[in-house]
């Protein structure tokens, strides 16, 4: 095979045993990979009704087709199970250059079962498969392990692996890879925490083949140029990264306030992408064969705060800033630092610590509740604590690392959580951009932005521009983007790339790539598939249409100031036309005809 | 006058564009083990550094290799490796102090920048333009001059 290397390896932590099997080039084709062949794999082989934490789940790693060529920005690999947070189907997906040494070790995917009796790492060189101890790394934050492991293995094997976090079962925890990168949301970490799995370290020499070479590096010119030359891709990610956001949204009335109070935060530009590009920004980073650099690269001096390493992204400024109404930036990225060495998701740690504070702002919980932390709005240095608190699992972070909803249901408030399935809603507040709340309402994961991004066009104007406040025409176009961003994140690309190419420059990709014809339409067509896999799982998982809604105050109550003020979210209207446009029923079930269409049935 | 490859570190995010571009020019397909760059990451600090061959002037790989398969091209100056006469004794690899010649134990050939024969793909490929191709006299100056402006501005701000 060309792209994929047809190969999957499978461990079971349990027995130790380790197997190679082939990868079947039709499933490839129709379910390309990573995100998407990653579901039919624990579709085929899991029970949707298992437990998140229970061996019998599996925790599945898988690359795509073009992770590891340098087609622009895709390298990266996807963390599929069942997540722990969501009760869904989880796929959570992460850059750096782990992805591609899994592939140069000769797989495309790995697929762990079981659970180890004791603390394991797994050593994998090319066909060299060895489970080993890890007593000596349970404990360690992410690049403690990170650098003790690569001390005992090989300098230049890739890591990805599980911080305190993780092993504490927290169900907001993240897989991290190459030290900075995080596979995280759903709460991926807690599953390989609960297989008592550390790390998976991998050296690879092998190769990624290409079908037509000469097409391939054709389609890759093509796609380089478009995102280069296009003014988000080419330029505005690498200078301010993703944290460009904050005044963009906050102009519009969209950035989420004081736990979704609001939609408008004055101060927001204290901790926008360009104040972090003047003061603490290092230098832009990128993922492996990126082209486009929105990592940051960030250290921050102010003793109080000391630290550093990377990141924030918009996702995690506003969760820690806006959203706990903090607008100190030295803070936002010490609460960043942490979540990166602890290994947590920075958007649901951001959305739960806002969520406590609203608790306590009104009194639901109290001083003795949060064991003497202040947690409410404004109080950064209370915010900064209460994350490492929740890393590590000690005092009241042991509360908020259930996340938000369990958090707010403890204390007989499941309302003030802002989720959707038991998920943090990212940085965009659905009443002021009426697509994007469908999305989250309809996402299969729950609330999520990147898997149907219909910011793009609702606020960015990309790749054309679509009225924010309006409903029409919302239905589509969300359903078209999840339909692409499930294939594409299949494939192993970065979302960002649609910053430039689309469909078309995909299917060119790919079939010069693999060798597989592909067409913008059977490009979309495999990720319309994708996701209706996902809905086929979760409805097995017991969720129903009852939990494609947003949190009560989003569709009641208005943003209060801003440019969107007194906006609801008016997605009653928008779900019935939704499940219309997906061609599933009143109840949201896919119907056979649609399955038929999509050789799912 | 000849041409170099000049290393900009501080621009360089770590995204190993260039390691796949030297690979799939001399292999065809994508296998960084193969490539004749690396890139090493400091992933705590963020700091990136791409390695490789230099093309020194008084080249160790050149002195050591006794079948003269490794040599210097008078015409462009660049130190070359005739993979014909190349006996696979590996003490190139043995010599070079910078680590830039090594040994592909997969493709039983010695991995060592050729420039491209004067159009380095990694340069081509690399998307901030931390890999340059530049005359050798004219990339110096050019480091030099902007050194100088950074010791301007620090002296500047006294
Ligand atoms: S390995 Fe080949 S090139 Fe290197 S010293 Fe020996 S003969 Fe010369
Ligand atoms: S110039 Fe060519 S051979 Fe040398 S490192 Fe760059 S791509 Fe490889
Ligand atoms: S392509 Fe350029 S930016 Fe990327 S790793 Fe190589 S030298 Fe650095």
């Amino acid at each position: 095979m060309h792209g994929w290397i047809g190969r999957i390896l499978r461990i079971d932590l349990g027995t130790g045993k380790v197997s190679t099997e082939a990868l079947k080039p039709e499933l490839a084709r129709d379910y390309i990979g990573a995100r998407g062949l990653g579901t039919k794999y624990m579709y085929d082989e899991v029970d949707p009704m298992v437990d998140p934490l229970s061996p019998a789940n599996k925790l599945i790693f898988a690359s795509g087709p073009m992770t590891g060529t340098f087609a622009p920005s895709a390298g990266r690999y996807d963390v599929v199970t069942k997540g722990p947070l969501t009760g869904t189907i989880a796929a959570s997906n992460s850059g750096g250059a782990w992805g591609p040494e899994l592939k140069y070790a000769g797989y495309d995917m790995l697929i762990l079962e079981g659970r180890a009796e004791k603390p394991v790492y797994l050593w994998i060189q090319d066909e060299k498969v060895e489970i080993r101890d890890a007593a000596h790394l349970w404990g360690k934050d992410v690049p403690e392990t990170t650098e003790a492991l690569n001390a005992e293995t090989a300098a230049d094997a890739k890591i990805a692996c599980i911080g305190p976090a993780g092993e504490n079962l927290s169900f907001i925890a993240a897989i991290m890879n190459d030290m900075q990168r995080a596979a995280g949301r759903t709460g991926v970490g807690a599953v390989m925490g609960s297989k008592n799995l550390k790390a998976v370290v991998v050296r690879g020499t092998g190769a990624v083949t290409v079908a037509d070479k000469d097409a391939f590096l054709a389609a890759v010119a093509k796609a380089s140029t478009m995102i280069k030359e296009h003014p988000v891709g080419g330029t505005g990610l690498r200078l301010y990264g993703t944290n460009v956001l904050v005044n963009i949204l906050n102009s519009v009335g969209g950035l989420p306030t004081a736990n979704f109070q609001d939609g408008h935060y004055p101060t927001a530009d204290k901790v926008g992408g360009e104040t972090l590009a003047a003061n603490q920004l290092q230098r832009p980073k990128g993922c492996f064969s990126c082209i486009i650099s929105c990592g940051r690269a960030t250290k921050v001096t102010n003793p109080k705060y000391k630290g550093e390493g990377e990141g924030p992204e918009y996702e995690t400024a506003w969760g820690f800033g806006p959203d706990c109404l903090i607008d100190d930036l030295d803070a936002v990225l010490k609460a960043n630092y942490y979540c990166n060495e602890y290994g947590i998701d920075t958007i649901s740690m951001g959305g739960t610590v806002a969520c406590a504070m609203e608790l306590f702002h009104r009194g639901v919980i109290t001083l003795e509740d949060t064991e003497g932390l202040e947690l409410d709005f404004g109080n950064a240095e209370a915010m900064v604590e209460a994350v490492r608190l929740t890393g590590l699992g000690q005092g009241f972070g042991r509360k908020l690392a259930l996340g938000s909803y369990r958090l707010a249901s403890l204390y007989g408030h499941p309302e003030l959580s802002m989720t959707v399935k038991k998920q943090e809603m990212p940085a965009y507040d659905p009443r002021a951009v009426q697509g994007i709340g469908l999305n989250y309402a309809t996402n299969n994961r729950g609330g999520c932005h990147v898997r149907g991004y219909s910011i793009s066009p609702e606020v960015l104007g990309v790749p054309f521009k679509v009225d924010k406040d309006t409903i029409d025409g919302k239905a589509e176009l969300v359903a078209l983007f999840q339909n692409l961003t499930a294939a594409l994140d299949s494939t192993g690309s970065c979302l960002f790339t649609t910053f430039g190419i689309g469909a078309p420059e995909f299917a060119e990709l790919m079939t010069s790539l693999t060798g597989f014809a592909y067409t913008g339409e059977s490009f979309v067509e495999a990720g319309e598939r994708v996701w209706n896999l996902e809905r086929l799982w979760n409805l097995k998982s017991g969720l129903t249409a009852a939990d494609d809604t947003l949190p009560p105050r989003l569709l009641k109550e208005p943003i209060v100031t801003g440019a969107s003020k007194g906006a609801v979210s008016r997605l009653p209207e928008m779900l019935p036309l939704y499940y219309g446009v997906r061609g599933w029923d009143a109840d949201g079930v896919p119907t056979k005809e649609k399955l038929s269409a999509l050789a799912l049935a | 006058m000849s041409m170099m490859l000049m290393i900009h570190p501080d621009k360089c995010t770590g995204c190993r564009n260039c390691e796949l571009a030297c690979s799939m020019e001399h292999e065809g397909n994508f296998r960084p083990k193969a490539s004749r760059i690396h890139v090493y990451t400091w992933e705590r600090e963020g700091f990136s550094v791409p390695m490789m061959c230099q093309q020194c002037k008084d080249a160790a790989c050149v002195t050591v290799c006794m079948p003269r398969a490794m040599h210097r091209n008078p015409a462009n100056g660049q130190v070359e490796l005739d993979a014909d006469k190349c006996i696979g004794c590996k003490m190139c690899v043995q010599a070079c102090p910078f680590g830039c010649a090594s040994w592909d134990f997969q493709g039983l050939q010695i991995l060592k920048c050729d420039t491209c024969d004067g159009s380095p793909s990694c340069a081509a490929i690399c998307p901030t333009h931390a890999l340059e191709w530049v005359e050798d006299t004219i990339s110096a100056q050019a480091r030099k001059r902007s050194f100088a402006a950074k010791l301007k501005n620090a002296f500047a701000e006294v």
